[in-house]
């Protein structure tokens, strides 16, 4: 058979973005890898988005759908994946890295026998040997693997791989995959779910991050912060040392064991730059930095920086991006 | 409770990495190594386990003496003992050291397995819940929140956007930890010089298989040009604005 497999995320009716991602960037390998582009979507009255992956060339869809479904369960999504795998016998299977990703790709890698390509930032296929380029070593080395046992499991980092509609979108067929029997002797159920205190953008996602440290002093500058996000139509992150005060929580933690992070921009509000924060960091497009100490490491890696206080700099900021949008309007 | 937690060594973060002429791997003489962070958290919830419902922590690592160095830091901080399996070379094909490790665990006897969600050395993120497939059991990865009731246990994992699942699962069961899980107990020279008295036992191991992830070059990444100071206070900020909608066209 071969062709490539993506898995399209979706929870609560909402594909994650890295799924648009996902498919076009199967859709840019299609004519080298050999057979169709096909996606599996997976959660509960999905019925309505199968339409959209078309737009960016999914030709093929494996559709399961079914109550439970509508949180996710490791056990039954994998059943449901290896399924789909049986069915299409795809040559490579691509999945966005996110939580549901990553939770799901090993299990179905291990089903299968083969190691996965984690937090790929680039798949290279040539004379059908396929190569993948990832950081490893905390980003301080870049790392080129060869894959060698199909189906080739690749895992995507978001906000890597470009989105492209096609002009003439592609209605998909659909293969419905029956849940019931997937669903059968499951045993890790979600019994609850903590929804987030403020709905926000995930970071591995937005475009736009405005992010906060030590300097900050404490919970409340967060405010202007978000302020700065919301009109840059981003989210705000933090440093380790702003999490570990309690001034904000993990999810909003960029570094070594918080989240990789590449928006179009990222501004480092009160943030020395230590190398575990770096790393979170660095494969932003632009990064800024606002830092009272001209000595900060983060202006050896920041495009443009200003050396100033923050509580003067990030007002006049708001004020100044307030200004540009009116003019815009 | 019968608890085994799986640890790795990993370069100290703060290393500078030099790559080797043979551009596969790292040059590791003179290199510091120390656990990896989110085993840290596996370790210090293992011996919370232990001193809440009794019972005993086995460490389960894969190499040699680096190996030995980290095992015995989760020693200090209160597990029992430590295996350390020895393959003829080293694997770094996280499938191939799922399939190790599961072998062994194949022949113990357990209630939970913790790992760290993932190393930060190769970051392959999956060794754990590989494991858990492989043995036929549950898990649940990137725990934040770990309760046991009734002999359930009932874990809390992140997702994105700030949300959270509550998963409950029954043992034996796989949980690998994400940050925040506890706050890992320091280890003191006292406790390491004591550890060095508790039972670390090593095992010749046959990797089976081909390796499906062969590294075949390591480069660094490229050199971010430093950037530039716009200015200094809220003076700088209109150029700034400038400079980002002109030049980087990103507002």
């Amino acid at each position: 058979m071969g062709g490539i497999l993506v898995f399209a995320e979706q929870r609560d009716g909402e594909f994650r973005r890295v799924a648009f991602e996902a498919v076009s960037e199967a859709r840019r390998l299609k004519e080298r890898i050999g057979g169709p582009v096909a996606a599996l979507l997976i959660g509960h009255n999905v019925g309505g988005l199968t339409e959209t992956l078309g737009r960016y060339g999914a030709e093929k869809l494996y559709v399961a759908d079914h109550e439970f479904l509508a949180r996710y369960s490791g056990e039954a999504y994998r059943n449901i994946f290896l399924d789909a795998i049986e069915r299409m016998k795809p040559s490579m299977i691509v999945v966005g890295s996110t939580a549901m990703g990553r939770d799901l790709v090993p299990r179905i890698a291990a089903k299968l026998g083969v190691p996965a390509a984690m937090e790929v930032t680039e798949i290279i296929v040539e004379d059908g040997v396929v190569r993948v380029k990832r950081p490893i070593q905390m980003g301080k080395i870049i790392a080129t693997y060869r894959l060698r046992s199909e189906p080739y499991i690749i895992v995507i980092r978001p906000n890597t791989f470009p989105v492209e509609e096609l002009e003439e979108p592609v209605s998909p067929a659909v293969e419905v995959i029956d849940a019931s029997k997937h669903i059968e002797g499951v045993r890790d159920r979600v019994v609850d779910f903590v929804a987030a205190e403020k709905k926000m953008m995930d970071l591995t996602e937005a475009p736009v991050i405005v992010s906060g440290g030590r300097g900050l002093g404490g919970p409340e500058p967060f405010k202007m912060l978000w302020e700065l996000a919301e009109l840059l139509g981003g989210t705000v992150g933090a440093s380790r040392a702003a999490v570990d005060a309690g001034w904000i929580s993990h999810d909003h933690q960029v570094g070594l064991t918080g989240k990789i992070v590449s928006p179009n921009l990222y501004i480092a509000v009160g943030i020395s730059g230590q190398i575990q924060h770096k790393v979170g960091c660095i494969n932003s497009k632009v990064i800024v930095a606002i830092n009272k100490d001209p000595e900060a490491p983060i202006f050896e890696f920041a495009d443009y920086g200003i050396v100033g206080d923050l509580f003067e700099v990030v007002p006049r900021l708001i004020e100044e991006i307030k200004k540009l949008k009116q003019s815009k309007s | 409770m019968k608890i085994v937690v799986c640890v790795k060594h990993v370069p100290d973060t703060t290393a500078t990495l030099e790559i080797a002429p043979n551009q596969k791997t790292i040059e590791t003489e003179d290199l510091e190594w120390v656990m990896n962070p989110y085993d840290e958290y596996a370790v210090e919830e293992a011996v919370r386990l232990k001193e809440r419902f009794g019972g005993e922590v086995t460490v389960l690592s894969l190499g040699d003496e680096e190996a030995e160095n980290i095992v015995l830091t989760a020693l200090a901080m209160g597990a029992d003992r430590g295996i350390i399996l020895q393959p003829e070379e080293p694997i770094t094909d996280p499938y191939l050291i799922a399939k190790v490790l599961a072998g062994k665990l194949s022949e113990m006897e357990f209630d939970i397995v913790l790992f760290g969600k993932r190393s930060i050395d190769y970051n392959n993120h999956q060794v754990g819940t590989m494991v858990a497939e492989l043995l036929g059991i549950p898990s649940v990865s990137s725990v934040n929140k770990l309760e046991i009731l009734d002999g359930k246990v009932r874990a809390r994992r992140e997702i994105e956007g700030g949300a959270a699942e509550i998963v409950e699962v029954e043992m034996p069961v796989v949980i690998t930890a994400e940050k925040d899980l506890n706050q890992p107990r320091y280890v003191s020279f006292r406790g390491l010089a004591l550890a060095r008295r508790k039972p670390i036992e090593y095992e010749d191991v046959e990797v089976e298989g081909e390796e499906g992830l062969e590294i075949e070059k390591l480069e660094y990444p490229p050199e971010k040009k430093p950037g530039r100071i716009v200015g200094e206070g809220p003076e700088a900020v209109p150029l700034l604005v400038k400079l980002l909608r002109e030049e980087a066209k990103v507002i």
